[in-house]
This record gives C-alpha cells, structure tokens and sequence, in this order.
C-alpha cells in the first residue's frame, strides 16, 4: 500500500466533472482532499491517494486520460 | 548566528521547528521561514553590512543558514551596471543591468544552492540532488563538490551535451532519464519522497533554497545607494526569483534600513510558456498550467510552483505587470543587450530585453525613474539559440582576399549608425 500527494487542475468543462468520486468509486483508492480553489476558468485540488501503487497508478492514468493535469504535490522539480 | 526561528505554512500558517521539509502536514501547503526580525533589526545595520564579504554572504543575518559555516565558492555581489547604450536605445534614460551571469557558475542558482548546500550540511546530509536542464545542475554540482558531498544530477537524456558537460565536469553522478519531461519530473518527485536521506535542493529543502534569491534583491539595492528601484524586471520560470527579490527589498525597510518600497515589479515571461503573464492580463490569481514550447528553456515551467503569490505581487503592487514575448524577439533581445552593453545573457536574459524593449514601448517608465533589469545567466550556455547570427566573413589567408572581401570603412560605418 502507499500514499500519494498530488495536484490536480482542472479547466473549462473539466470543473463540472465529478472526476474525485469517480477516482474513489471506480478505483481501489481512498481520496483525501486536503486542499481546494474552484473558480469560473480553471480548478485545482491538493490530493491525498491511498491504495496499492499500481491502482493510484492506473487511476492517475485514467484522469489524465480526461484531460485533467495531475502534477507532482512539488510541482515542477525540474528546473533550468 | 541564523535568526531564522521556525517554518510556517503560507497556507494556514501552522508552525513547525527547523527541518528539511517544503510542505504543510495539515494543508499540504509549502512552508516558508520565520525570522526573529526584532533580534535581526538589534543586529544589523548598513555598516555592518558594508563591512561584509564581497558576496551574498554579506547579508547572512538575513539568510536561513549559520553564515560563519556557508559554502561559498564566491556568489554574489555581481556588478549592477549603467545602460546608457542600451537606455538610449529603447527611450529609458535611467536603465541598469543587474548582470548575474558572472556568479561562478554562471547563473543566479549560485545563490540559492549555496543556502541550500550550507543548510544541508547544518542538517548533516552527506548527499546533495536536483533535477535540472541546465544552470541548476552545474551550481548543485559545483557546491557538492565544494562541499564535498556525494551529488547526484538527474537530467533529461535528451539534454544538449554542454550542459551535461557544465554540470559534469564537478564530478558528480549524472543521471539522464529517459521520458518526457512530465516523467522526469515525477520520477524526480518520487525519489524525493522516498530518499529523506537526501538533500533534494528545490525538493524538501525548498524553503531554505529559494531564500537565496533574496540577496539579489539586496544587493542591487545596496548597489543603487540604499535606495530600491522604480522598476524592476524579472524573468519568471517558477515564480520564487520574483517574489524574493520583492521581499528582500521589502525586508529593508521592514528593518529600516531603506524607505518603504514603491518598486513596481515586471515579470517577463516567453510567449510559449506564459501562465502567469496570461493569468495576470485575465486578473486572475490562478494560472491555466500550460506545455511549454519556447528556446527559453530555463523559463520553461508549466505549471509554476509560485505563480499565486507572483501574481499577488502583481496585482497588488501598484504599476506591476506581468507580460510575455515571443522567441523572435527573444533572440533580438539576447544581440540587442550583448551589441550595446557587451553582455552575452542566454535566452531568459533575452527574456528579459525584450520584455523591457516592450514596457518601455508601452511608455511605462517615466522620465528619470531607475529601471532594473535582472540578467540572470550567460549566454554561452544557450548558444544554440543565437547560432544562425553567426556568420564570418571566410577569406583566404592573404592580403588581397582580405581587402577583397571585407569593407572595414563600411562594418565601422554601420556600427557608428546603429549605435
């Protein structure tokens, strides 16, 4: 089992989507939301996933594949 | 002696003691130094910073770390430069180069690496890491060395071979990963997280790293006589160089060392990686993360871990602005300062130049207002961004075929016009 922290954000019609239900019903995760902003043009929500690997995975996999940006809870690491 | 008494979340400001952690355990919100300033304003004063290093380490009173123990191979107190050629050039009759690009190696990451690497050895880490496409690499390196830590650089596998070579020649351990640079950028995260042994120098020691960026703001007010700037241009990759040098200029005259700032901060940015400029023109405090796609690859952050607090410099600082240029002028902005000044800045220089050329278009600067434009790293390490200028005259190796081919009268000629 592990943990995970990350960082979605979600625009335009992603906002209305109910894409943390479907991550906790549809994947073997527990969600945890420990921080949020949702505005008109752009959301974003501060996630704790818990769960075996491969299924936080899989499900990370299966939201970007909705087009919501999953980040790293550090964000960008990389830097110039 | 440090001043620096605990980390708070800039969040929901929980406290927690002096530790190698970046995040909140409540909110998950990264976590910045508190600072004893009643006990730093008792010890500091212009003298005594006058009578210090000739380094950022001159202003160690304000810096997270033991400055008596810093790793310093020399950072800081880099030359703030008149403009007047390049002044002239864009209708700016009050313009300085903060030229950064001379730090040892070659970058401004000189700065916040040497606090990052002094704090580490405080912490007792015997092992130093970062993820980078270029001046982070070759300054983590640089320090490990200095320091003599074991150092491990992860780097894209697609990364031009000088840089690799700026960052290898220091001796640490390269790692080129194969992936995008989304993958990179979560394998670095994963590893993080998984090796707390390990002084990750933008990772869990964040905090105490991105304080280095401070002194440049010291420094140039120091530089302009005890005075902060009318404006200040900044290039903007994650945001903290930004709002660092905002709150080192502000720490002076919380510390009455200067009168209050009334800088007006301008952030520059590449169009082809621009959410914080396209956040601050649609007044929004959030940015849309975007895929980078510009030369000005060590601006290229998609998603920028400080764009918020960026932008509320912005709004909130009355003139500020955030805005963006295409790569084209970019590459002008890179000939325009190297042709006038003699500086050779790389592409987030270029950034920078052309920003300002865009500002000063728009009549933002009054007449005598100080403009600072912050140059950040040298241009020799993005060369391959202004390689198709570089067109010599090919002669043969005799008199005739010299004054055959080259009108010395008229290169001298153009030059007197253009200058």
């Amino acid at each position: 089992m592990a943990i995970r922290r990350v960082r979605l954000t979600f625009e335009g019609e992603q906002i209305t989507d109910p894409v943390i239900y479907q991550l906790g019903k549809d994947f073997e995760i527990i969600t945890n939301i420990r921080r949020a902003e949702v505005h008109a043009h752009v959301g974003w929500v501060i996630l704790e996933l818990d769960g075996a690997e491969a299924e936080i995975d899989m499900a990370l996999a299966w939201a970007a594949g909705k087009g919501v940006r999953v980040d790293p809870l550090s964000g960008d690491v990389i830097e110039g | 002696m440090a001043y620096a008494s605990a980390l708070h979340c800039r969040e929901c400001g929980n406290e927690y003691p002096i530790a190698p952690i970046h995040v909140c355990e409540w909110c998950f919100g990264p976590l910045e130094i508190t600072y004893d300033y009643d006990a730093i304003g008792d010890a500091i004063s212009r003298e005594k910073i006058k009578d210090g290093p000739l380094t950022m380490w001159r202003y160690a009173d304000l810096l997270p770390v033991d400055g008596e123990n810093a790793v310093d191979i020399g950072t800081g107190m880099t030359p703030l430069l008149k403009a007047d050629n390049l002044g002239r050039e864009l209708g700016i009759d009050n313009l300085w180069i903060k030229n950064d690009a001379v730090n040892p190696t070659y970058s401004f990451k000189d700065r916040v690496v040497s606090i990052a690497v002094t704090k580490a050895l405080e912490f007792g880490f015997d092992t130093l890491a970062c993820a980078s496409t270029g001046n982070l690499a070759g300054a983590v390196a640089a320090h490990g060395a200095k320091a003599n830590m074991r150092t491990l650089v992860f780097i894209p596998s697609d990364l031009e071979r000088g840089k690799v070579i700026g960052a290898a020649i220091y001796g640490p351990i390269v790692i080129a990963v194969d992936g995008n640079y989304d993958d990179v950028n979560r394998l670095c995260s994963e590893l993080a997280d998984a090796n707390q042994g390990w002084a990750f120098v933008n990772i869990n020691m964040r905090p105490y790293y991105s304080e280095g960026s401070k002194t440049l703001g010291y420094e140039v007010v120091e530089q302009l006589g005890w005075k902060a700037p009318d404006h200040a241009v900044v290039p903007i990759a994650s945001g903290s160089l930004f709002t660092k040098i905002w709150k080192g200029m502000n720490e002076f005259a919380k510390l009455g060392l200067i009168d209050d700032v009334r800088t007006k901060m301008h952030g520059a940015q590449a169009d082809g990686c621009s959410p914080v400029a396209q956040a601050f023109a649609d007044e929004q405090l959030h940015v849309k993360p975007v895929v980078p796609n510009t030369i000005a690859k060590s601006l290229a952050i998609g998603n920028p871990a400080d764009a918020y607090y960026t932008l509320k410099i912005a709004q909130e600082a009355e003139g500020s602005t955030v805005g963006s240029t295409p790569d084209p002028e970019i590459v002008e902005g890179i000939q325009m300062l190297a042709q006038t000044e003699g500086i050779f800045t790389e592409t987030a220089g270029g950034v920078v130049i052309s920003n300002l050329k865009k500002l000063a278009e728009a009549g933002r600067f009054q007449k005598g207002e100080s403009v600072v434009a912050f140059i950040t790293g040298n241009g020799l390490k993005t060369v391959e961004a202004v390689q198709h200028l570089a067109n010599p005259v090919n002669i043969k190796a005799t008199v005739s075929s010299f004054e055959e081919s080259v009108d010395v009268e008229e290169a001298v000629g153009s030059k007197s016009t253009s200058s």
